[in-house]
Parts: C-alpha cells; structure tokens; sequence
C-alpha cells in the first residue's frame, strides 16, 4: 500500500504522523519524504545513508557549427529557455522542463542533450524502515523530477508492505508529483481558521487527483469544531485527534521520536494504520470510487 | 518605496500572523500575500474585494477525438507520461510544452491557454492589499508570485506608499525565489526545534544566493530555548541580524479564530516581542538604504552544511 500524508499547509504535524507511523508499523516500510525543498524527516528518524545518486535533468546544448539561426526551437519552446540572437542562440537551463521539443524541431539537427543537476536524492535505513529524501539545489526552482526521483526509488524497493509518502505542503505542482498514484491521503490538519482554509484547498486538490482521503486533527483542542463541522460536510473521515501537549511539543523540537518517548503514541499511530486500512476495505467493498468525483476548481476568498 | 518579504523555511511557524501584526504596527502599507499556494493573510485583514482579475498563464494540450486516428507519435513523444492509453490527455500532468501538437500530423492536438487562479486587489483596515487564489492542483506558481509583487509594486506606486509589507511562501523552491527576487529584505521565521533550524540554514542560503539581505526571528522560542539560542547564534554566524524572540502564546490561535490582528489584544508579551522584532526590522531597512548593510558573505559551503 502508497499512503500519502500531506497537509495543506506546513507546521501541522504531517512529518511527525509520517516518522511517527513509519516507527510505529513494526514491518518493512519505507517512508519517501517528498518534501525535497527542506526534506526533515531524517531528523527525527536518523537513519544510516547508503547510497546518494545526483538527480539531473536533461538540457539541450547547441552547436553552433551546425546551427543556421534559423529559430524553430525558439518558437517551439513554451518556457522561455531558448533564445536566438542574430549571431548566436542561448540556453537558459533553469527554465528548461527538459519536454525534448527543441531537438525535435531543429532542422539543422544542432541540438544535442547536456545534463544538469537539480538536487539529490538519498536512501538508507534505520531497522527495518527504509528511508528515501531527496534535497533541491539552493536556487533550483524544478522540484516535480526530484521527487519523481525519489517516488521511483521507494516503489523500487522490493519485499516492502508500506510505503508512506511524506508530501510537501500547498496545493500545486510539488504536491501532485508526491501524491500520484497513491492509493490513501491522510490529511494532517488542525481547527483553527488557517488550519481550515488550508485543508479545504487540500482535499479538493486530493480528490482532484481522484484519491480518497481522512483526516488527522493535530492539537484538536486549541481551536474550534470548524473542522469537524467541514469533515463531516465533505463526508471525510476523521481517523485521529491528538491533544496539544507541551511535552510533546517540546519532545519533538528536540528531534525526538515521540513513539520512543511516549508509548501511547506507539497504539495512536498503529490505531490510525488501521482505521486507514479499515476506510480502504470499506470503499472497495461498496462505495465506488467515483464518488471522488470533481471537486469544486477555485474557492472564493471570503470577504 | 521599499518592500519587505517575511518566508520561512515550513508552513506554520506563525509567518501569517507577524505580517498582520507588522501591518498592524506600521500603520500605512501596501500588503501582499505571495504565499499563493495557500494564501492565508485575509483571514487576518478582513479584506473588503475591490477588484478580481484572472490569472492566464501557460497552455494545455486537449485532443481532439474527432480527429485524433490514435497514430500514437503524441503519446511516444511526451516525456511527462500525460496522454494515457486512449489518447486523452492528463491535465494533472501536462506540462503544456506543445510537443504533441507539434508533432501530430492530424492537427487533432489544440493547445489552449488557461486560466490558472485568480488574484484579487482589497481594502484591508491596514492598508490595501494585493492576494491571489492559485487554481487547484495548478502549477504557474512562480508566475502568479510574480504577477501579484508587481501589482503591489503599481499599487504602492499609485498611491504613494513607501513600503510594502509581502507574506511569502514556505520552502525554498519556485515559488520562494520568485518572491524575494528584488526584495529590500527579507525575514526568515524559525521555529526552534531541529527540523527549523535545518530549514533555517536552507532558507538563508537562498536568500544568499539572491543576495537578498536576511535578518532572522525565533517563533514560539520557550517549546526550546535551548534550540532557540542556537538558532540565534547560527544566524549570527551566518551574518544574519538576529532581530528577537517571540513566545508561543494560545492568543495567536485565538486572534486566528476571531480573525483579528494580534495588535487589538492590546500590549501581551508576545506583541512586544513582535514590536522588538518590528523596529529592528525597521532599522535594518534604513540601514540599507544608506547602503550600509550588504547582503550577507557568500558561503558556498551552506548547501554542503544543509546536506549534513
Ligand atoms: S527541452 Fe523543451 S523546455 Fe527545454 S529548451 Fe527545449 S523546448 Fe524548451
Ligand atoms: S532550430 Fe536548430 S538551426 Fe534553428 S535556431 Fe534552433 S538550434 Fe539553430
């Protein structure tokens, strides 16, 4: 099983479920931390790195020998990453999406491919979790191929049960490239007004991709019963409330694992497993997936 | 005219409620929320919509099954995977390159612009501000944190207001480096725990690569003085002013709830935190325009160090 957890926004707790859960399971599990912009999750689970693999995208090189100037690849390029001058083109390579349309259209064939590198992609392990992140260059602006990379490396692992995605947050490109093709979205959120604009927006990127989801709420006492009243408008699940504590907050700000420290969060986290487990048997027995069906494109700022 | 981006290297370190409470403190400014990915600064400023404009950016490839004889040259040439087994194609994935209706020889491919959001001009009790709701699932990010700057930028202009005041996004990706591009300055709040320090050190050697000057703050500081002080000593390390502390206080969820201004709760402890940090903040700004602050020493070993 892909079990994705993402959050509409940072700093609900979404890495602490992941590292918390990915501990907590007892079996083979890797856990993907997608959030390749400032990937934490080996912070608090520390695991023992064996491999680190460049990831590169692919760059068009020009040959000036064989270019005629004549301005195809320009007018191909949809992103601004080719310029032809009257005595020479340029290629600007952080704007590349590496789509391969210059080279198909050069008729003069001057186009070849160069690579560059936009981050890095690690695997290691601590026990029986195995742990794959991946890290954007400073300045690199094209995540999507890095945690494609890192997607790819966890789905290559072999005899594994669980892979947990860890997502980065927003509702854009970034978080549709961690969560394709998972099979369940464990949303982490909390009840208050920011929490809830930002959940909202999460769930309907979610069902989007056509994913079903539930919620955990973090800190489920600070705030109101707006989520709730949401979830149950969205017909969502609520899989887990987790009480705000101050030792547990001060536990994780340490970097440590909560289940280690606290064993209620080992039954909270294997509890939530399965309520995961139990949603997923529940759909495929009655509900058809097409009740995820469109969700609302854009919701209005409220005034 | 000067323009001021607060960001932070996660989501929910409280980003949001310093800019309304700087806002608040600074009495006349131009807002703008380039955090467009899940833009939160008007559940704060109870903006009154004055203008909403669409926001059209990139193209879609959409086939056309009329024409389409399903030859398969699309589908061998796309290198995002986003046209599927019966010749429809994926708008999650589309990357809107246009190889394939370059390469159809049906003409069955129509490449589309599309709308990708929205973006509104308000009223606020602060000031005007400037904010934008990303389409969902959407990518065009970095472009519509563009676009939403310089509608700050023209509305600051035209009303002659001399600072502005920009919620920016978490991370360090495309969307953060659209947004401090050409900042005056920028302010990285930290949360003191291990994870914020690590995105801390991410987040200033952005701002060093820019050459965007960066001053740093601790957030909710007593879950871990002992990792707030750290946070400070490395920022000064680093060259970054370290501008204060900030307590962790239930109000900020509470002003959240009432969508107020942490300011209106009149002088807690934590808003005078945030006015200490606010006036340092201020006098970083000056400085700068005498010329006297330079973006911070060029370390090239921050990208190692943030590996480690
Ligand atoms: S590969 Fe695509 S994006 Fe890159 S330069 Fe060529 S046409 Fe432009
Ligand atoms: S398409 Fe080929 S020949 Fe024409 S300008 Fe581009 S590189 Fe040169």
């Amino acid at each position: 099983m892909i079990l994705g957890i993402a959050s509409g926004k940072g700093g609900t707790g979404k890495t602490t479920v992941a590292c918390n859960l990915a501990a907590a399971l007892e079996c083979s599990v890797v856990l993907a931390d997608c959030d390749v912009e400032e990937p934490n999750a080996h912070l608090f689970l520390k695991p023992h790195w064996d491999v680190v693999t460049p990831i590169t995208l692919d760059v068009p090189v020009v040959d000036a020998q064989k270019c005629t100037l004549c301005g195809a690849c320009q007018d191909l390029c949809q992103f601004k990453a080719i310029a032809v001058l009257p005595e020479t083109v340029l290629t600007f390579h952080e704007l590349c999406h590496s789509c391969g349309g210059c080279a198909l259209v050069c008729p003069a064939e001057a186009i070849s491919w160069g690579s560059r590198q936009i981050g890095e992609r690690r695997t290691g392990r601590r026990g029986p979790i195995r742990v794959v992140n991946g890290t954007l260059r400073i300045g690199e602006a094209m995540a999507p191929p890095l945690i494609g990379a890192v997607r790819q490396a966890a789905a290559d692992i072999p005899n594994c049960a669980v892979v947990l995605v860890d997502a980065p947050p927003g509702t854009s490109c970034p978080v549709v490239a961690s969560l394709w093709g998972v099979d369940y979205v464990v949303l982490v959120t909390e009840p208050t007004p920011f929490g809830l604009n930002d959940l909202a927006l999460a769930v309907a990127a979610v069902k989007k991709m056509g994913i079903p989801c539930g919620l955990v709420v973090n800190r489920c006492d600070v705030g109101d019963d707006r989520i709730h009243t949401f979830a149950h408008g969205e017909n969502l699940p609520i899989l887990l409330e987790i009480p705000f504590d101050r030792k547990v907050a001060e536990q994780y700000a340490q970097g440590h694992l909560l289940v280690d420290v606290f064993p209620e969060w080992k039954t909270m986290m294997q509890g939530l497993y399965k309520a995961v487990v139990r949603e997923l048997e529940r759909a495929s027995s009655g509900a058809s997936p097409k009740e995820w069906g469109a969700a609302p494109e854009t919701r209005e700022v409220s005034a | 005219m000067k323009e001021f981006v607060v960001i932070s290297g996660k989501g929910g370190t409280g980003k949001t409620s310093l800019v309304a409470a700087f806002a608040a403190l600074a009495g006349k400014v131009v807002l703008c929320d380039a955090d467009v990915d899940a833009a939160d600064l008007h559940l704060v400023t109870r903006p009154r919509i004055v203008e909403t404009h669409d926001f059209v950016s990139g193209h879609e490839a959409k086939i056309d099954p009329e024409r389409c004889t399903q030859c398969g040259l699309c589908r061998q040439r796309c290198r995002f995977g986003a046209i599927d087994e019966a010749f429809r194609v994926e708008p999650l994935l589309c990357e809107g390159c246009g190889v394939c209706a370059h390469v159809c020889p049906e003409r069955a491919v129509k490449f589309l612009e599309k709308t990708c959001g929205v973006w509104y001009v308000s009223n606020t009790v602060y000031g005007p501000m400037v904010h934008a709701r990303l389409g969902i699932a959407e990518e065009n990010s970095g472009k519509l944190v563009t676009l939403v700057r310089r509608e700050a930028r023209r509305l600051a202009e035209s009303r002659r207001m001399d600072l502005i005041l920009t919620d920016g996004p978490p991370g360090v990706g495309c969307p953060v480096i659209a947004s401090i591009g050409n900042a005056d300055a920028v302010l990285a709040v930290a949360e003191p725990t291990v994870s914020g320090r690590h995105d801390m050190e991410r987040v200033l050697a952005l701002a060093n690569h820019f050459r965007v000057p960066a001053a740093v703050c601790v957030n909710k500081c007593d879950l871990h003085p002992q990792g707030a002080h750290e946070i400070a000593e490395e920022a000064r390390k680093r060259g970054a002013p370290f501008l204060g502390f900030i307590p962790f206080d239930p109000l900020v969820t509470r002003s959240q709830v009432d969508g107020r201004s942490l300011v209106e709760y009149g002088e807690t402890l934590v808003v005078r935190s945030i006015q200490k940090v606010w006036e340092g903040l201020q006098a970083l700004l000056e400085e700068n325009a005498d010329g006297a602050l330079e973006p911070f020493e060029d370390t090239p070993m921050a990208w190692d160090r943030a590996q480690a």
